[in-house]
C-alpha cells in the first residue's frame, strides 16, 4: 500500500495538482463525450421517425385525394 | 479516383460474403450487439487499471509520484495515433471499395480520436511542468502529436463544411490519408530527433517488480481506452447510420421496429 492516509493520497506526494487536474478532465471529457453520443444517437433515432410519420401522414392525405 | 455516381451509394453491397458487414443494415444490429460488452469491458478494466495505478504501483524513486499521469498519458497517445491510422485506413478502403459504410467508420472515428490528442496533451502538459519545469516546449514528440490534433480538427471541420456526405467524405479521406505520414513521425519523433521528450518509458529498469506492475497499470488503461473507444464509436457510427439512410427502407424498418418498443432493433 503507498499511502498511510486520504489526506496523503490526494497530496500525491506534492504533485496532487498535476495528477488530479490530468485525471479529472480526461474523466470530464470522457464522460462528455459519452453525454454528446448518447444525444446523437437520440436525434438521429427522433429524426429518422419525424420523417417516417411525415412520409405516412403525406400518403395518407394522397390516399384520400 | 474515378467519382462514382451518387445513385451507387444506393446499391446495397449484398451478395458478397466477405462484404456482408460492409452495409449499414447488416452492420448496424451486430454494432449493437458489440456495444454491452465493449463497456463492460472499459469498466472493468478502468477499474483494475486505476486500482494498479494508485494502489499497487509504488512511488518512482526519481519522479515521485507525478508519473503516475504516464497511466492516462501513454494509452491516450496511443489511441491518438492508432485511431489516425485506422481512420487513414477506413479512407483508403472507402476510396478503394466505394463502400459507404468504411467512410462513416472513419468520420465516427475522428471525435474521439481528437479527444484521446487532447487528452494526451494536456496530461503531457501537466507531467511536463514538474519533471522538466515547463507546460509546453516546441520539440519534435509535442509538436508532432499537437499537430495530430490538428489533424483531427481539420478532417470534422472540412467534413462539416461540405454538405453533401459524399464529396465531404472524399475531402476528408484526402486529410486523413495525407495526414497519415504524421504518425510514424510521432512515433520516431524521440528517435529522430534530441527531444526534451524522453524515448521509451520512465525509469522503469530500477527493479523487475515496479517495472512489471508500472507496466501492467499501463496495459490495463490502455485496454481500457480500446474498449471505451470501440464502444463509443460504434455508438457514432450507428447514429452516422441513422442520420445519412434515414430515407432508405431500412432506417425505416428500424423506425416502425422502434415505435413498436423495441429498441435494440
Amino acid at each position: 500500500m503507498n499511502w498511510e492516509s486520504a489526506g496523503q493520497f490526494w497530496a500525491m506526494g506534492g504533485y496532487g495538482f498535476f495528477v488530479w487536474s490530468s485525471y479529472a478532465v480526461t474523466a470530464a471529457l470522457v464522460a462528455a463525450e459519452l453525454v454528446a453520443v448518447s444525444r446523437r444517437m437520440r436525434r438521429a433515432r427522433a429524426l429518422a421517425a419525424r420523417d417516417l410519420a411525415l412520409e405516412r401522414m403525406d400518403a395518407s392525405k394522397r390516399g384520400r385525394a | 479516383m474515378s467519382d462514382s455516381p451518387l445513385s451507387a451509394a444506393r446499391v446495397p453491397s449484398a451478395g458478397f460474403s466477405l462484404f456482408h458487414y460492409a452495409s449499414p443494415q447488416t452492420f448496424f444490429p451486430l454494432a449493437g450487439k458489440l456495444l454491452w460488452p465493449c463497456w463492460i469491458a472499459a469498466l472493468l478494466l478502468t477499474v483494475a487499471g486505476l486500482y494498479t495505478a494508485f494502489f499497487v504501483a509504488p512511488t518512482d524513486a526519481t519522479q515521485g509520484d507525478s508519473y503516475r499521469i504516464i497511466f492516462i498519458h501513454v494509452p491516450a497517445a496511443w489511441m491518438s495515433m492508432v485511431i489516425y491510422m485506422a481512420m487513414a485506413f477506413w479512407c483508403a478502403v472507402g476510396l478503394v471499395f466505394n463502400t459507404r459504410l468504411s467512410f462513416m467508420m472513419s468520420s465516427a472515428l475522428a471525435p474521439t480520436g481528437a479527444l484521446w490528442a487532447f487528452i494526451a496533451l494536456w496530461t503531457g502538459a501537466l507531467w511536463g511542468k514538474p519533471t522538466w519545469g515547463t507546460y509546453w516546449v516546441w520539440d519534435a514528440r509535442l509538436t508532432s502529436e499537437l499537430i495530430l490534433f490538428f489533424l483531427y480538427c481539420g478532417y470534422m471541420a472540412l467534413q462539416a463544411a461540405i454538405d453533401d456526405p459524399r464529396r465531404a467524405d472524399r475531402a476528408g479521406a484526402l486529410i486523413a490519408i495525407v495526414g497519415a505520414i504524421n504518425v510514424p513521425i510521432i512515433y520516431f519523433s524521440v528517435k529522430w530527433w534530441n527531444t526534451l521528450h524522453q524515448g521509451s518509458s520512465v525509469s522503469m529498469t530500477q527493479s523487475p517488480t515496479m517495472a512489471t506492475t508500472m507496466l501492467t497499470g499501463m496495459l490495463l488503461m490502455a485496454l481500457a481506452a480500446w474498449a471505451y473507444t470501440i464502444g463509443v464509436a460504434l455508438v457514432r457510427v450507428r447514429a452516422i447510420m441513422i442520420e445519412r439512410e434515414r430515407h432508405t427502407d431500412w432506417v425505416r424498418q428500424l423506425s416502425q421496429a422502434g415505435s413498436n418498443g423495441d429498441m435494440n432493433a
